[in-house]
């Protein structure tokens, strides 16, 4: 009942237990962070905008990106990614979500940020359906933690429209 | 020399009841870690609630070694997600995030395209041969939560088998020459 080995076993149990319990407290602490993420994006002009051989609308912008997420940083947090995404309606389908952009922040300080961009990733339609079209941009963003739950949210901003004829 | 000696000793003292009674114990805690492990799949929704990081494609968010949590529920799969899918041809299931989502109206279906965060190009070339989006049914559960260095058990399991058999073994001595 006193063995070196039984002794070593119930240390282990318990430590890791411990350390289980622990991951669980973090990671619930950050339900209790108050958070006021912040941001504005402004498109500064569409680059082109065509119909390209397969038929599929493409458009390249570049876009003025300004947030302050330093609020979602909790001492839990390892990084934050966030990214721009298009949503747009089509006739054909309900939901359309194109990633533009994306950053990993590392840390709190680099959480308030002003860039210039044009879109990392290719604006394809399925289909051409994107001339005269209305669509929202979206800041998104999920928070990593260190250990445990992840969490993520959006900011929507509406009223952007692409033009009615290629260019 | 004196365990060697009482490990000798314990062995040849061992009467078929108590054999027995140990195999069924052992018996016991392994189907209890099944039942476990198949609550878990129910819980979660998921084929493989818990996974592990093996490559360096999300990071610096999920290191080689850290531990997934998934959850799969009916809610449609949203740009940002993290997913984990597997490919037809491809046994290890890959975790990457959505980054594009085209769902239709009519029957809800959708088209994902993913994306590794370190990663510079998109999967396009990881699906099947000709296969431009993944699908509902590729996809077994998002990642919602993670614990760091904790998969590294299995990692060195898998690529040093070695160890996975001096582990069995051992524990397997433990548990003939335990005297209870």
């Amino acid at each position: 009942m006193h063995s070196f080995g039984y002794r070593a076993n119930a240390l282990l149990t318990f430590a890791v237990t411990i350390l289980a319990f622990i991951c669980a407290i973090a990671s619930f602490s950050d339900k209790f962070s108050n958070q006021t993420p912040s941001a504005q994006i402004q498109i500064l002009n569409i680059n082109w905008f065509q119909k390209q051989p397969h038929g599929n609308d493409e458009v390249s912008l570049t876009l003025n990106v300004t947030a302050d997420l330093q609020s979602l940083f909790t001492w839990n947090t390892k990084q934050v990614f966030a990214f721009v995404a298009a949503e747009y309606e089509t006739s054909k389908n309900a939901l359309n979500q194109v990633s533009l952009w994306d950053a990993i922040i590392p840390e709190k300080e680099h959480a308030k940020f002003w860039i210039q961009i044009s879109n990392k990733y290719r604006f394809i339609d399925q289909g051409h359906n994107l001339r005269g079209k209305d669509f929202n941009l979206t800041l998104h963003w999920h928070v990593m933690p260190k250990t445990g739950k992840m969490f993520a949210d959006k900011i929507v901003m509406s009223g952007y429209q692409l033009p009615n004829a290629y260019r | 020399m004196g365990f060697i000696g009482e490990t000798v000793d314990s062995i040849k003292a061992i009467k078929i009841r108590q054999l027995l009674t140990q195999a069924i114990t052992l018996g016991m805690i392994v189907t209890s870690a099944l039942i476990i492990w198949k609550a878990l799949i129910c819980v979660t929704g998921s084929e493989s609630p818990v996974v592990v990081v093996l490559s360096e494609s999300m990071e610096p968010g999920f290191q080689r070694g850290d531990i997934l949590f998934l959850r799969m529920t009916k809610e449609p799969i949203r740009a940002g997600e993290i997913v984990v899918f597997s490919v037809d041809g491809r046994e290890i299931p890959i975790v990457h995030r959505a980054i594009k989502v085209h769902e239709r109206g009519d029957t809800k279906e959708v088209d994902v395209l993913t994306k590794g965060d370190n990663n510079d190009i998109d999967d396009i070339g990881l699906y099947a041969e000709g296969q431009l989006w993944l699908h509902r049914h590729h996809i077994m559960g998002r990642a919602v939560g993670f614990l760091p260095y904790v998969g590294w058990v299995t990692i060195i399991m898998t690529e040093k088998p070695i160890i996975k058999y001096i582990l069995i073994g051992a524990l397997g001595l433990l548990v003939i020459t335990s005297k209870d």
